[in-house]
């Protein structure tokens, strides 16, 4: 078949691809919007959510195999909230251990970036040694993740399609809701813009802090269970994944939350769609996805929407 | 407590940035429904005074009691949650949020008390139909007097204002200046931070006058001459030494 024929379905792999990047995106995002850091261990926040759900799912239901139908949509919800659980918890910890007490002794930007690498180190080797049986491993199949519910003009799309993009968009319509309404939405945003001034307004700066790693590491966790029931996964699955939702979060204006989805789901979109154009091939995929990053930097250095927590500028 | 006992003292602080001593052994108190000035001249260590009585430096001596309770080692937003807000110098509103976003953060960490966003219209009219506008909108006057709302709605016991009056036309700063006698009827202790002088003498029933941090004058202003306060302002002349002597 022709490229021009293929496009729904490369626009639905687009937007699947897409919407984990954007998930894992948020994450580096909200940490640098009220740090300035780079949280370069947060790809293995995302790794730890899908080794969490994974054992939380086997758990329920062993090797999957009569699984009844009406309990497909449980174990999901089952899985999305071990790993945001999980996602949430290592995230917590990474602060508490590799930032909170930095940011105590008022250490240089550069030792936090070497903590954040050690940690990633860290959480990736350990993860290796702890559950390398698994390695290569997918999910229990608990469901045919493959069966075709619809059909949009030449694409056809599969459960796994639809889990994915639908809980990418609920998590991101509840983050913009929580960021844009809520108190603790509020602080995160005063946290990001003035943090001295946010403290003489009584908020808690390490409490805000910690939440919004909370936050990350949630949808991180939750992006980590979506991969694992699409594809199969390793202790190193949180470099390939994390290096492209950090340039998802840069491509939108790192520290801009929309900026992060935007970024997330463009990205996926550019390397769904124009490697298969012919004559460039599937082989060229990374190179496609960072060109488009560098030119657009070269455009709009801070990014598509600009530096800036909240709502889009 | 009695009234007129005083709710904020610091006693005999001594603040350094680094190597610089920006403040030496200042002490002050102030009191519910008092309204108490500092001035000096640029640099005089007018800000790092008011930022250590709201915690964001830490004093190298001294103590800062609030109510009887001391605060010295209080985070700063420990201290709002005790009743210290300060309004700090250049305003700092959150630009990228509206008005109405600017006084939920500044109400959220608080105090309970009377002083509501409603409150705050009462004082300030306008504000009730720019409530949904972004602050950085608004003209530098505007700031000012959201910045203060913003404070007030945390129900402070000590509000601290930090220079309300740099940056704009004097009409303007007559309005603000007009309504601050509103707030000591509630009891609130407000201590202002000025550069200008007469503005800060004309509302103030104490003061206290910071020459290179050090206290080179302090009373009431109906105690000194305009040039007394003046030489104690600048460093010259005899004020000082009739003060001191
Ligand atoms: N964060 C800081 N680090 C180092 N030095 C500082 C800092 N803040 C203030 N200073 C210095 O401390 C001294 C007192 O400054 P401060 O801002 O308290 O003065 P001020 O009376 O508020 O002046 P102004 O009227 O210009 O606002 C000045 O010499 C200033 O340069
Ligand atoms: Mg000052």
């Amino acid at each position: 078949m022709h490229y021009i024929h293929q496009i729904p379905a490369y626009v639905l792999l687009g937007l699947t691809r897409g919407s984990m990047y954007a998930l894992i995106a948020l994450g580096y995002t909200l940490v640098y919007g009220v740090l300035q850091l780079l949280n370069f261990a947060h790809s293995e926040v995302f790794m730890s959510g899908a080794f969490g759900s994974y054992i939380v799912v086997h758990a329920v239901v062993g090797d999957g195999k009569g699984t009844p139908s009406w309990a497909v949509p449980l174990v999901i919800v089952i899985g999305l909230l071990s790993g945001a659980v999980t996602g949430a918890s290592v995230a917590w910890t990474l602060e508490r251990v590799a930032y909170r007490t930095l940011r105590r002794r008022g250490a240089p930007k550069l030792a936090f970036l070497i903590s954040a690498i050690g940690a990633s180190f860290f959480l990736s080797q350990l993860a290796g040694k702890l559950f390398n049986r698994f390695r290569g491993n997918g999910f229990p199949k608990y469901f045919d993740q493959n069966r075709q519910v619809l059909r949009i003009s030449t694409a056809r799309v599969q459960v796994f399609e639809v889990v994915i993009i639908l809980t990418a968009v609920i998590m991101m319509i509840f983050l913009d809701r929580l960021v844009a309404q809520t108190k603790l939405g509020r602080s995160i945003r005063a946290v990001a813009e003035d943090a001295p001034t946010a403290a003489l307004m009584g908020i808690d700066i390490d409490r805000t802090i910690s939440r919004t790693f909370v936050i990350g590491g949630a949808l991180a966790g939750a992006a980590g269970f979506l991969f694992g029931t699409a594809f199969s996964f390793s202790n190193t699955v949180g470099f390939d994944q994390g290096t492209k939702a950090f340039a998802a979060a840069v491509l939108g204006g790192i520290g801009n939350i929309r900026g992060a989805m935007m970024g997330g789901l463009l990205l996926g979109l550019v390397e769904a769609l124009v490697p298969p154009i012919p004559h460039i091939g599937i082989q060229w995929t990374d190179v496609v996805a960072f060109v488009v990053l560098v030119m657009v930097l070269i455009f709009r250095p801070t990014g598509l929407l600009g530096e800036r927590l909240g709502r889009a500028a | 407590m009695n009234a007129g006992d005083p709710i904020l003292v610091a006693d005999k602080l001594t603040i350094r940035h680094g190597q610089l001593t920006a403040v030496h052994d200042v002490s002050l108190s102030v009191a519910g429904g008092e309204l108490f000035a500092v001035v000096g001249a640029n640099g005089a260590g007018k800000s790092t005074l008011l930022r250590t009585l709201a915690g964001l430096h830490k004093p190298t001596a001294g103590t800062i009691t609030l109510a009887g309770e001391d605060i010295t080692r209080l985070s700063p937003d420990r201290r709002v949650r005790r009743g210290i807000s300060l309004v700090p110098e250049g305003r700092r509103l959150f630009l990228s949020m509206t008005v109405e976003e600017n006084l939920l953060v500044g109400g959220a960490n608080g105090r309970p008390g009377s002083w509501t966003a409603d409150r705050v219209f009462e004082l300030f009219p306008w504000m009730r139909s720019r409530y949904k506008e972004q602050t950085a909108h608004l003209s530098g006057g505007e700031q000012q007097v959201v910045a203060i709302g913003r404070a007030l709605v945390a129900n402070p016991r000590v509000l601290l204002l930090d220079e309300i009056s740099l940056g704009l036309a004097p009409v303007v700063v007559k309005r603000i200046y007009e309504t601050l006698p509103a707030l000591l009827g509630t009891d609130m202790a407000v201590l202002v931070v000025e550069q200008d002088v007469a503005q800060a003498m004309r509302v103030a029933g104490r003061f206290q006058c910071l020459l290179e941090g050090r206290t080179t004058l302090e009373g009431k202003p109906s105690d000194y001459t305009a040039e007394q306060v003046e030489a104690a302002y600048f460093g010259f002349g005899s004020a000082v030494e009739s003060w001191s002597g």
